[in-house]
């Protein structure tokens, strides 16, 4: 598996695909199991939410790579009606006419980047991220590499 | 088989070994009630010890069975919370009170027995 | 695989690497009494594995001399680490440092070296394409192994730190189903989540139905790490055990009833003392409904 996984939804199976996904690349880029669970629960949400409410969509989890810190990114998008009301959505107990939560309040509780867009036409894209600080090894290791960068060491 | 539902005496256990679909999540609550009033249930334990995820929608459908089922006369508790699960589920905006929960199954089994008045059956 | 003609006995003259391996291989494994004394004597000029006796050091090198010979042969990935790992579990518990590791892997690599130098040195040519051969099998070993007892030790100091984290904060098991957090310091983000994990995990491997966290040792706490401490309580009771907060001093008190906490789904008694009570009755009152109507309830501590 590589650092970019990209999952398409359009049926509740998938949302059992997409969970396992998450998990696996989570525990692949070091993040702990409690976070690797957050991770999972918050694609869950998210990808609920296109099945739900349009029917398809893709969700595609990637690495971010920052000065000691590395990050799980996952962006949700899918070509439906787009929401009207982008705050409202976002406050909590909010439910749509069928009765069911977006379960969007719960994935930014989850996650600790969190941004939600909807186009003028449509379509919509959630974006989230959650972090992991590099520990002390990790750390030297990093800047290990960045010093020996420069005589060209291979990894 | 991905949830296997028994009978003892007048509790049903259900036991969840993996990850579940909406679709099966909805089939099994449908099928707990309806065995509820069918078999006169006292109780039911739900163990999720199988579930390494439970979103808002497998918590809210938790909670559903629980406040339907105590209509019908029977306590539900939900066994086998994992650690990581249960700080997942406190993010969301659920109100997750109604549902009784205990560690595992025999702590499970205790709590419908204090719950359903009937402590010190089952040996214990 | 071609085999030339040589006119006097003596190492086949022959050009497959294969061929050339399988040669040197066979050779340092016939000499592998001298050429392991001879490894232990660089090894003791050299002053290295000081902290072992000699008998140590020469069942050490009885050991390692043969998986060296093997690994030259076979080249394998796997066998290479293996090696390397069981190295490093044998002599890392003993005192020895990175550097004595990589210089008895590299006087070895030169014991050996010199012992074809000696075999083959009438044929030049023949002494290059040996030396094509072993040169890098040698100096791939002496990589890995010092790789491997780097990562070996970061992961030590891994599990130390986790170890260390945990400590400082213990979670205590006052009696079967009973579990005290006693919090002390300050509390950031972080260290609430460690904590919350650590509660868990411990509500979950003591089996306790009741925890007592409490934080008369915590000065103040801010709005993250009071719904750190709400969520706590709530995530105890998803694994069937009841919270109650003690120590909570009347600023801290107000500080979450200020920043919106319902306190009402929390319970908090006063002191450790009293919350210990709490925990008792919570126990007791469990266990006496457990047994039959007609038998008096158990006293509770």
């Amino acid at each position: 598996m590589g650092d970019e996984v990209l999952v398409s939804i359009s049926s509740d199976a998938d949302l059992v695909a997409a969970r396992a996904a998450a998990r696996a690349l989570a525990e692949q880029l070091g993040f702990s199991r409690t976070d690797a669970t957050l991770i999972a629960t918050a694609v869950s949400e998210v990808a609920r939410n296109i099945v739900v409410h349009v029917g398809a969509g893709e969700i595609t989890m990637s690495r971010l790579v920052q000065d000691h810190r590395r990050g799980l990114r996952v962006v949700a998008s899918d070509d439906g009606p787009g929401i009207r009301d982008v705050a409202q959505a976002l406050e909590h107990g909010v439910t749509s006419h069928r009765g069911l939560g977006l379960g969007l309040s719960g994935a930014r509780r989850l996650m600790d980047d969190f941004d939600l867009r909807s186009g003028e036409r449509g379509g919509t894209v959630v974006a989230m991220t959650k972090w992991r600080v590099l520990d002390e090894l990790e750390r030297l290791r990093e800047d290990r590499h960045a010093d020996a960068g420069s005589i060209g060491e291979a990894t | 088989m991905r949830v296997a539902v028994l009978r003892q005496g007048d509790y049903l256990i259900a036991s969840i070994q993996s990850d579940l679909t909406d679709s099966e999540v909805i089939a099994l609550r449908e099928g707990l009630l309806e065995r509820v009033g069918r078999f006169r249930c006292r109780g039911i334990i739900i163990d999720v010890g199988g579930l390494d995820v439970i979103d808002s929608f497998v918590a809210r459908s938790l909670t559903a069975i629980a406040t339907t089922a105590r209509l019908r006369g029977a306590e539900t508790v939900v066994a086998g919370i994992r650690p990581d699960v249960a700080i997942a589920m406190v993010h969301f905006d659920i109100d997750l009170q109604p549902l009784r929960t205990a560690l595992d199954l025999d702590e499970a089994l205790e709590a419908l027995d204090t719950a359903t008045g009937r402590a010190g059956a089952h040996g214990r | 695989m071609t085999e030339q003609e040589s006119p006097a006995p003596g190492p086949d003259a022959s050009n497959d690497p294969g061929q050339i391996l399988h040669e040197l291989v066979s050779h340092l494994r016939g000499e592998r009494s001298s050429l392991r004394q001879e490894w232990a004597r660089r090894i003791s000029d050299a002053k290295l594995l000081s902290v072992m006796t000699s008998g140590e050091v020469f069942s050490e090198v009885t050991a390692a001399y043969d998986n060296y010979v093997s690994v030259l042969e076979t080249g394998s990935v796997e066998t290479l680490k293996t090696y390397a790992r069981d190295l490093s579990e044998r002599i890392i518990p003993r005192g020895v440092d990175t550097d004595e590791v990589l210089g008895i892997v590299l006087l070895l690599r030169d014991v050996l070296a010199r012992s074809l130098f000696d075999r083959y040195q009438e044929d030049r040519d023949l002494l290059d394409r040996v030396l094509d051969v072993y040169e890098p099998a040698a100096n791939r070993i002496a990589v890995t192994v010092g790789v491997s007892f780097v990562e070996e030790r970061e992961r030590v100091i891994r599990e130390q730190q986790v170890a260390i984290q945990e400590l400082s904060t213990p979670v205590l098991q006052v009696r079967e189903r009973l579990l005290i957090l006693p919090i002390i310091g300050m509390l950031d983000s972080q260290r609430a989540r460690q904590l919350t994990e650590q509660l868990l995990g411990a509500i979950q491997s003591h089996r306790a139905r009741v925890v007592v966290i409490d934080i008369t040792g915590v000065a103040t706490i801010d709005v993250t790490v009071a719904n750190h401490l709400v969520q706590t309580v709530e995530a105890s009771r998803l694994m069937g055990a009841s919270a109650i907060i003690t120590g909570l001093s009347s600023r801290i008190a107000q500080t979450l009833v200020d920043l919106g906490v319902d306190l009402s789904m929390m319970r908090t008694v006063g002191d450790l003392q009293g919350g210990l009570e709490e925990a008792e009755r919570l126990l007791g009152h469990r266990a006496a409904e457990a047994e039959d109507v007609a038998s008096p309830p158990v006293v509770g501590g």
